[in-house]
């Protein structure tokens, strides 16, 4: 890999791994971003769009009856809660304000769960802009409900029935459209993955998750949870609410990857356990992939988390030991689902599941502190959570 | 000593037509008939042969590029295995430069440095690596070069002055330009000022120049071989192999190569 390392590195992981007809377009949206972030009226118009479109700041709940079952002291942050259901909301707003900024036609998107999809939808909607979906037929079948609610907020979803008809296959079909007319098209990526700069751009979106989430356990509890959990699949809302964290040394940050069916390739997507460094989608990162640098197909009961790559900031984490990973069951997933409803009265996303399972496995001291992003609300998963 | 890009190219500029630039993506449909393909390219009149290894996830291919490549993998075809490939062509006397056209991946498992051994070995003649810029390009280009290959770099309608410059600079030794944005595929007409564009190019650099993405009938051939040394056809000339077989292949190469006269 490359050796003078700009900007778009995690130590060894990101870059940018793409066809050449998409370098100059990736060029120009690090200007356009670079040139925003530091622009005190983006910062409010997107303040402003966080604070009554989305529903900002989202609280954080106390789970009593959880945290008695468990000896801990459990607090959920309650992205669920956001407008369209999930946290993938905080980014699809910056982004659109962007593309605005930009003056771009049009906005593409790819969606694994339909959450980010959805969240494109209605903030290209509210600004006025056409929006293509990208989405495999497999998850368009056990989404349903979402692609539903894409097409009421107006957009267009492209189905992919190329390769594995997931999320890999939605995101290569949106690159490829974004690199047919990259002059007029915005390409609204969701995840903290990609090439550079997205896996930056994204997680200083959802940053908010975090820098919201630490100010109000401080205030709640008077001090720092010993530990963060999150579900990671491309890692953005992992990386949103960690990046909060990452200074405060005391507080052991835990991604939790799908563990599926079992280790066997195939049956998971747990790329930390199972995976090896290489390039997917622009991104030099941790992959599941065969012996021939083929990039094997996952598998996880939450569509959200069913991806070969995790984001580079993960990876890098990970190597320097700042974060660790672990992995929750198909099976565990749906029992914490459960578990969350009876106690707690909340009906927690697929993906958000896999982070209430570490908690029973996490090795914590009775009533110590534990902070959860609870990414998104279950909804959608309601055909799998009832079958 | 085999000839170099540059070389070929040029020389059979220098007899009066622009190089004829067929791809195939090796073991599609099978391996036997990629085989079959590829050696009557060579004896129709081929220039230089790009050899497309399949990848799971190819985001700069279109449809037809993608079906090949996963009807490809399904019989087990791999990076070692189109290595292979080319080395079957030598061994069955095809001499003309042949580059083996890849994504990045499979190369990071295989080790940089043992992929280039094995190509060596193979006697291919250079390799394009479709999502390795030429920024990262470097320390891949150095271990290529140290065992004789070449590195064929891409421009696009997209890549801006400051970059071909780049380009120019780096030590890739030809340059493939993609007419157009997007992915690979058949498609009509050409690029709104393609000539002027690839006039551009030229002036920036000095190294051989292949042209390709879309180019799929005669009329675009020899529009396009009046600007560039090479015209690279590869999606036609992949679905002339899987739907009609050698005799198809054979008669698109032919009505090509005519068209490149110049």
């Amino acid at each position: 890999m490359r050796k003078d390392r700009g900007s778009g590195w995690f130590g060894p992981f990101g870059g940018r791994f793409v066809p050449e007809t998409l370098i100059e377009p990736l060029n120009e949206l690090e200007a356009a971003y670079a040139s925003a972030r530091r622009d005190p009226k983006f910062k409010a118009a997107l303040r402003s769009e966080l604070d009554t479109f989305v529903g900002r700041p989202t609280p954080l709940t106390f789970a009593g009856r959880l945290s008695a079952a468990l000896g801990l002291r459990v607090w959920l942050k309650r992205e669920d809660l956001t407008h369209t259901g999930a946290h993938k909301i905080n980014n699809t707003v910056g982004q659109i304000l962007l593309a605005r900024r930009m003056k771009k036609k049009r906005v593409i998107a790819e969606t694994g769960a339909g959450q980010h999809g959805v969240a494109t939808a209605a903030a290209a909607a509210r600004a006025g802009l056409p929006c293509v979906v990208y989405m495999g037929t497999d998850d368009m079948a056990r989404q349903a409900p979402n692609v539903a609610r894409m097409k009421m907020l107006g957009a267009t979803v492209v189905p992919v029935e190329s390769g594995s008809k997931t999320l890999k296959d939605a995101t290569s079909e949106a690159l490829r459209a974004w690199s047919s007319d990259s002059r007029n098209t915005f390409y609204v990526l969701g995840s903290a993955l990609g090439p550079h700069p997205y896996p930056s751009m994204v997680r200083d979106f959802q940053s908010v998750i975090g820098v919201e989430a630490r100010a109000q356990i401080l205030k709640a509890e008077g001090r720092l949870p010993k530990e963060v959990v999150a579900c990671v699949g491309g890692g953005s809302n992992s990386i949103g609410i960690f990046s909060a964290f990452i200074k405060d040394r005391g507080v052991r940050l835990t991604g939790v990857e799908a563990g599926g069916t079992g280790s066997a390739p195939g049956r998971h997507a747990a790329r930390f356990s199972g995976g090896s460094p290489g390039t997917l989608h622009g991104t030099y990162t941790y992959l599941l992939q065969d012996a021939r640098g083929q990039v094997l197909p996952t598998h996880s009961i939450s569509a959200g988390l069913d991806y070969p790559a995790v984001g580079p900031e993960h990876a890098e984490l990970r190597r320097i030991g700042r974060a660790k990973y672990a992995n929750a069951s198909d099976k565990d997933a749906l029992k914490a689902a459960h578990e969350l409803c009876r106690l707690e009265g909340i009906l927690p996303a697929l993906e958000s599941s896999h982070a209430l399972a570490y908690l029973h496995k996490a090795r914590l001291k009775k009533g110590e502190l534990i902070l959860v992003n609870l990414s998104g609300r279950g909804d959608k998963d309601l055909g799998t959570l009832c079958a | 000593m085999r000839l170099t890009l540059a070389k070929a190219l040029r020389a059979r500029r220098a007899f009066g037509r622009a190089g004829f630039v067929p791809f195939l993506v090796a073991g599609d449909p099978t391996l036997a008939q990629s085989l079959v393909a590829a050696k009557l390219l060579a004896a129709a009149g081929a220039d230089v042969l790009e050899v497309g290894v399949p990848f799971s996830d190819p985001v700069a291919d279109g449809p037809v590029i993608q079906a090949a490549g996963q009807r490809a993998l399904a019989k087990g075809m791999s990076l070692k295995k189109a290595i292979g490939f080319v080395a079957a062509l030598r061994a069955d006397g095809v001499t003309i430069p042949v580059v083996l056209f890849t994504y990045l991946n499979p190369i990071l498992r295989m080790g940089t440095e043992a992929f280039a051994r094995a190509c060596k070995k193979a006697e291919a003649t250079g390799v394009l690596i479709v999502d390795l810029p030429a920024e990262d390009s470097t320390e891949t280009e150095g271990i290529l070069k140290k065992h004789g290959l070449e590195l064929v770099l891409l421009a696009s309608p997209t890549t801006t002055d400051e970059r071909l410059k780049l380009i120019a600079k780096a030590n890739g030794t030809a340059i493939y330009y993609v007419s157009r944005e997007g992915v690979t595929g058949v498609r009509k007409g050409l690029a709104l000022n393609i000539a002027d564009r690839l006039k551009h190019v030229r002036r920036m650099t000095k190294k051989p120049l292949m042209v390709g993405f879309g180019v799929a009938e005669a009329s675009q051939a020899r529009a396009l071989a009046l600007h560039a040394d090479g015209v690279v056809v590869g999606s036609a000339l992949v679905r002339a192999n899987y739907e009609g077989g050698p005799g198809a292949v054979r008669r698109l190469a032919k009505k090509l190569i005519g068209a490149l006269e110049i």
